[in-house]
């Protein structure tokens, strides 16, 4: 998920060609209180006219109890956003009440269930109410660590082994497995510093996170090398597939593959397996039909 | 010393027999910091000459006094490869009665050769030269001031023009060996305060580009190169500058490195890149016209692999044994490339000259594999067009164009399009990509072009490719 | 409609700067546009200006617009915000 600042329409137009799983296009902290409206029409009107191809299209709003938050939602909603990306977030309540804003603009829209939500967490109280959270929606479909607001308020600071978020991350990669959605871990700023930035990514991979946030395009390609599974595991997925696919056809209900038994959580991982190929650019969607 | 050739430049002027209407000529190897085109052509107003054809290997932002000396009928023709600036932004809306002559830089030297174009008095600013006219782009002194590297496009104006001025800011002692331009080919030596400003030369330091978007498209080309069919131990490459040509050779060094494959040669404008690779060992030898940065002028100066040579050698297309006839792999860019996978890299999509041919038309010609970057938009402008404004490089010589929304390949090379699909490389119709650019940005208007010439593209072949008309404000 | 003096955008690659001002009596619209691709696209930015603020309602304003090739969604988006700052037009009703 790569950030980009909402008020920058250089960066909002080619955003999409390096290839990012999907875009947060930022109203919030990026944004300067004297340019909330103009980002907010800026969002609107490229949302509505340029060509994203498949990438998933997010906008984080401002939050809600600020002047600017119901009119980021009715803008980006009527604008046809994939998901809204609620920051700050801490109790389930919050995430119930900009369900009811999304409901009220898209029930004028005759859309109604449209928007998904991903909520923020970036404080201590979020963390401990990340199951709540995850669980307060239908249409809650990740949760995300914000880890400069959460380590500021945790009244320490960011190190470069991330010591201090081990608890975070665990809980909202618990959490979110638990609730049945995504999870993706925190920005990581220092441009120059890939080594850190790929030990990071290797870290919360290990962790169970879906994905990481990035600030610009030059950590994509970490991120996908990262993820990417081997050659070694994309075969025998393919086979696994494969297989459920010949003994859908025969209607049997037993899958072997080289001889083996193959259970259920076997055959979730091989499909998790292909769709990371697929997202890290090695296999082609049409390769796996 | 005995038989010095020292005069001052009045004086190197008046021995030359230089007569009204004549062909006088300069390199371009001092780029953006030159001194001697202005200079010369000021010092010949001053004395009263009229109506002279200036032949350049090319010209930029730093000649924009040539304008007035244009308005005042001292220069009444130009042949050139390249103009840019204030220059070329006047000679765009008409400035000249004549128009201007473009050559690529193997065109040029051919030209020469051939007697095509007739050089009557050729002024070669020097790094370096001696009282008989021993010179080169570098110098071994410590008074050493402008130094530029290779001065291959100042070549065939010494051996081929009927008189030679070689004009210094760093005398030497004789012999200054080794040498670019023979004392043989010479026939008066004028030393002045200054031939270029050095920082203006060349580059210092090299920087990578940051650009998001010039990495991208690098990467893309560096793939395009490894996955060609091409790639193998001994082959060998040329990229033009800009910052995604640059850094192509970085990535392309990764993949080498991994492989054992290293190169036999690389051509062309050298940088501190490839310098690079050939002090590490993957590239056995440097052949070079000009060179591009200060780290590749002290190449050329202290490493006997590191070769300069002549535009002639480098590029021209009637001698079969110069170099571009033995290159695998060329990475160019351009300012536009059609569906027919014709390039432009002489107009600006607005109508103005800004740019020059260059080596494009010679070393896409005839190397084995010529690969085009460039993005698809640059800002609102769109790089893949239905018709280029201007035809520089026929797309019969084209064969990949990259950019951030797909790789073309020429419907010629469908071995190449397989290749690289194979290696999953996203290979699209270069229609979509114009398609594509359209869908962006909408259609621009016509551009107002008038009816006037103001200048005519040459193949490097002699022929004419295309006009350039004057545009209309 | 009371046209104020408002600015949105700004010079950047890709963007417009968008300045908007009261008109003079029975003028209409008048824009002054500066564009680094004022020959390809100059006409269109010109009919898109006019257009967006005609359908805001404004018909009589002064606009100097600056240009660095922005997309038409972003001159759309510029010329509104610089409408709503000059005239309190609420546009999401």
């Amino acid at each position: 998920m790569m950030f980009v600042p909402g008020n920058n329409p250089g960066m909002m137009a080619d955003a999409h060609i390096y290839g990012p799983d999907s875009i947060m296009l930022d109203l919030e902290d990026s944004v300067t209180m004297a340019e909330k409206d103009a980002a907010r029409l800026l969002v609107y009107n490229a949302l509505k006219s340029i060509d994203y191809g498949d990438t998933e299209m997010v906008v984080r709003i401002n939050p809600l109890n600020t002047p600017y938050g119901k009119k980021d939602v009715e803008a980006v909603v009527k604008a046809g956003v994939d998901v809204i990306r609620m920051p700050k977030t801490e109790t389930a309540d919050e995430v119930r009440e900009l369900e009811a804003e999304i409901v009220k603009v898209e029930t004028e829209l005759g859309c109604v269930g449209r928007t998904q939500i991903m909520a923020a967490i970036e404080s201590a109280l979020g963390v401990v109410n990340a199951y709540e959270i995850a669980t307060a929606s239908k249409r809650m479909m990740g949760i995300a660590l914000g880890a400069e607001d959460y380590s500021a308020n945790l009244k320490t600071q960011r190190t470069p082994d991330g010591k201090e978020l081990e608890l975070a991350r665990e809980t909202i990669v618990v959490a979110a497995r638990a609730a049945g959605i995504c999870c993706f871990d925190t920005v990581y700023s220092n441009l120059d510093d890939m080594e850190t930035f790929r030990k990071e990514v290797e870290l919360i991979k290990t962790l169970g996170f879906d994905g990481k946030s990035i600030i610009n395009p030059r950590q994509i390609e970490v991120v996908n090398e990262v993820f990417a599974p081997t050659a070694k595991a994309i075969e025998k997925s393919l086979k696994i597939i494969a297989a459920i696919k010949e003994a859908q056809a025969k209607g049997s209900g037993v899958i072997a593959v080289n001889g083996k038994m193959v259970d259920r959580p076997v055959v979730i991982r091989a499909e998790r397996t292909i769709a990371l190929a697929i997202a890290s650019g090695i296999l082609n969607k049409e390769d796996v039909q | 010393m005995r038989n010095s050739k020292l005069v001052t430049l009045e004086e190197a002027i008046r021995k030359s027999g230089l007569k009204d209407g004549m062909t006088i000529s300069f390199h371009h190897h001092f780029r953006g910091g030159d001194k001697v085109v202005n200079m010369v052509v000021a010092k010949l107003a001053e004395m009263g000459f009229k109506n002279l054809h200036l032949a350049a290997s090319s010209l930029s932002d730093v000649h924009a006094p040539l304008i007035e000396h244009i308005k005042n009928g001292v220069i009444t023709k130009i042949s050139t490869s390249g103009l840019r600036g204030e220059l070329a932004n006047e000679i765009s809306h008409g400035l000249m009665k004549e128009p201007v002559i473009f050559r690529s830089h193997g065109g040029r030297g051919s030209a020469i050769a051939t007697g095509d174009l007739h050089i009557d008095v050729a002024f070669l600013g020097a790094s370096s030269a001696d009282e008989l006219g021993n010179a080169c782009g570098y110098s071994r002194s410590e008074n050493a001031k402008s130094i530029c590297g290779s001065l291959g496009y100042a070549l065939p104006d010494a051996r081929y023009a009927d008189h030679v001025v070689v004009i210094t800011d760093d005398l030497v002692a004789y012999p200054n060996v080794p040498k670019s331009i023979s004392a043989a080919d010479v026939e008066s030596v004028v030393v002045v305060d200054s031939v270029g400003d050095s920082s203006k030369i060349s580059a210092g330091a090299i920087r990578d580009s940051k650009n998001p978007r010039d990495i991208l498209l690098a990467k893309t080309a560096a793939k395009v190169v490894i996955n060609s069919g091409y790639f193998e131990d001994g082959f060998s490459i040329q990229t033009g500058t800009g910052g995604a040509s640059l850094a192509v050779v970085k990535y392309i060094r990764e993949s080498m490195l991994e492989k054992g494959i290293k190169a036999s040669f690389a051509l062309g404008g050298i940088t501190a890149h490839m310098v690079k690779l050939h002090e590490e060992g993957l590239i056995g030898r440097l052949i070079d016209v000009q060179s591009f940065d200060k780290v590749a002028a002290e190449s050329i100066k202290n490493d006997p692999f590191h070769q300069e040579v002549s535009a002639v050698e480098y590029a021209s297309g009637v001698h079969q044994g110069s170099a571009v006839h033995a290159l695998d792999i060329v990475i160019l860019s351009a300012l536009e490339v059609d569906v027919n996978f014709n390039v432009n890299v002489l107009v600006g999509s607005d109508g103005i000259i800004r740019g020059a041919i260059g080596g494009h038309q010679d070393t896409a010609a005839d190397s084995a594999l010529s690969i085009i970057v460039c993005p698809l938009l640059r800002g609102r402008i769109p790089c893949v067009v239905p018709k280029v404004t201007t035809l520089i490089t026929p797309g019969k010589s084209v064969d990949v164009v990259v950019t951030e929304y797909g790789i073309a390949v020429n419907p010629g090379r469908p071995e190449v399009a397989e290749r690289l699909k194979a290696a999953g490389l996203k290979v699209v119709d270069i229609h979509d990509l114009a398609a594509k650019a359209t869908s962006i940005i909408g259609t621009p208007d016509a551009l107002p072009f008038g009816d006037k010439v103001v200048g005519i593209v040459y193949n490097r072949d002699g022929k004419v490719l295309d006009e350039i008309k004057n545009i209309v404000e | 409609m009371e046209v104020k003096n408002a600015v949105a955008g700004t010079l950047e690659s890709g963007d417009i700067m968008v300045q908007i001002g009261p008109g003079k009596a029975g003028a209409g619209l008048v824009v002054d546009l500066e564009s680094s691709v004022a020959a390809q696209f100059g006409k269109q930015i010109r009919a898109l200006i006019t257009d967006t603020l005609k359908d805001l309602g404004i018909d009589n304003a002064e606009v100097k617009a600056t240009d660095k090739g922005a997309l038409d969604c972003t001159i759309r988006a510029r010329v509104t915000a610089a409408a709503v700052r000059a005239t309190g037009k609420d546009v999401w009703k």
